[in-house]
């Protein structure tokens, strides 16, 4: 299999269309930026303050007083601009941000997401994750499909959540699951893989897509 | 008004057990100077707003290893390993508060607001204890207020009179908090004459400004 983060950085990124603002979570999600489709022209928000972001600079080239929100060497490309928190959130709630991925603990059929702490053992904060997942028109979770083998996808989240029912598509090295009324639909499937292995790592009852197609590698 | 203080000075207006408010996103934009000050006069017992702990060597991080803080009312904490440590031991009194909505309760505090309606949160364990109000059919969580005795923030560059112009991604909460506290103290890293910046340019009106002490710089 190839690369498990590129796999999905990669199909996530065909999700995007062109003039999209879009906010990429820490981790896997910023991989996303190195595979925007060729014509598309998206911009990236870093929700410390900026839109325009840029890749990360070259060791050395760092640029003082820019960085992303994950506090790392960032950049900005021509027709940057720069804000406050305030701004930089109502442009996340107030419905100007088309896009939001991030990875999960945990994700459910009802399009639950728990990804900020876990009780007793890790609680790093909510950060911004809780308006971007409550504000951007359209929530990906971007995520390898379980975590050494713990299922991550559930038919209910057992960990305190990061927003309610705001989840519209999960992505992972498997396949592609849309949550819908009626559950979580599995439009797209990796092609070496069977649907009921992709059953087998999730907990949630998959429904297959009538036209369930390979995933594009 | 002579607004330009000594660090000294800047410093002898805290005291034990104040709420203050600390600008900049994991320590970029965060007034190194007053904060290393306020270690080294031993203020104790503080309740510090601000976005996050930053790192356990940077800033308001150095403040909670150095154990002057009782309470922290942040976003996010998972770069600080002893703000977890000090929290599930009981010695530190941690409120997570969603980046987006911290920021709109600053500014409300600084507004003449009685507080801010939010869908961040919802469904989740940030609603707890909340009241929710219902416009036109949609919910929201009642967000109050926060005001602080003391906001210490960090500009680029500060005319004599206090006007402000941050860089970069360090402006995140520096122009919120300064208009949310009984006293604001800005540590600039360049000070300049009354009239050299451009009035379109300036981010912070002077009119929040109360001291201005010169940055590292």
């Amino acid at each position: 299999m190839a690369d498990v983060k590129t796999i999905i950085a990669k199909r996530v990124a065909m999700e995007l269309n062109d003039g999209d603002l879009v906010n990429l979570g820490i981790g896997l999600p910023t991989l996303v930026a190195n595979f925007v489709p060729e014509g598309i022209d998206v911009t990236f928000q870093s929700e410390n303050g900026f839109i325009g972001m840029g890749n990360a600079p070259e060791t050395g080239a760092e640029i003082e007083n820019l960085v992303n929100a994950g506090g790392l060497p960032s950049s900005v490309l021509p027709g940057a601009a720069f804000f406050d928190s305030a701004m930089s959130f109502a442009i996340i709630r107030g419905g100007h941000l088309d896009c939001t991925v991030l990875g999960a603990l945990q994700v459910d059929a009802k399009g639950n997401l728990a990804n900020w702490m876990i009780p007793g053992k890790k609680v790093p904060g909510m950060g911004g994750a809780m308006d971007l997942v409550t504000g951007a028109k359209k929530v990906i979770v971007a995520m390898t499909h379980t975590a050494k083998g713990d299922i991550k996808i559930l038919e209910e989240c057992t960990l305190p959540l990061t927003a309610k029912g705001q989840v519209n598509l999960i992505i992972t090295e498997m396949g592609v699951m849309e949550v819908t009324a009626k559950g979580l639909v599995l439009k797209e499937i990796h092609p070496d893989l069977s649907v009921e292995e992709v059953q087998a790592a999730t907990s949630a009852k998959l429904i297959i897509a009538p036209d369930l197609k390979k995933m594009c590698l | 008004m002579e607004k330009i203080i000594t660090l000294e000075e800047a410093v002898s207006k805290i005291s034990d057990g104040m709420t203050v408010m600390i600008g900049g996103f994991l320590g970029t934009g965060s007034p190194d100077l007053l904060v290393d000050k306020i270690i080294e006069k031993g203020i104790r017992n503080l309740a510090v707003v601000a976005n996050d702990t930053s790192f356990p060597d940077q800033n308001i991080g150095k403040l909670v290893v150095g154990k002057n803080v009782s309470k922290v009312i942040v976003s996010h904490i998972g770069t600080n390993p002893e703000t977890g440590r000090q929290m599930n031991a009981g010695e530190l009194d941690v409120v997570l508060v969603p980046q987006g909505t911290l920021a709109e309760q600053v500014r409300a505090g600084g507004a003449g607001l009685g507080g801010v309606l939010t869908p961040t949160g919802l469904g989740t364990i940030v609603e707890e204890g909340k009241e929710k109000v219902v416009v036109d059919g949609k919910t929201f969580i009642l967000e109050k207020p926060i005001r602080a005795d003391i906001a210490i923030i960090r500009a680029s560059k500060v005319d004599r009179k206090g006007n402000c112009v941050f860089d970069k991604a360090a402006r995140n909460f520096n122009p919120l908090m300064a208009m949310a506290a009984d006293t604001v103290i800005v540590e600039a890293d360049e000070i300049v004459e009354v009239g050299s910046i451009d009035p379109d340019q300036v981010m912070t009106p002077h009119i929040f400004v109360n001291y201005i002490v010169k940055g590292a710089k």
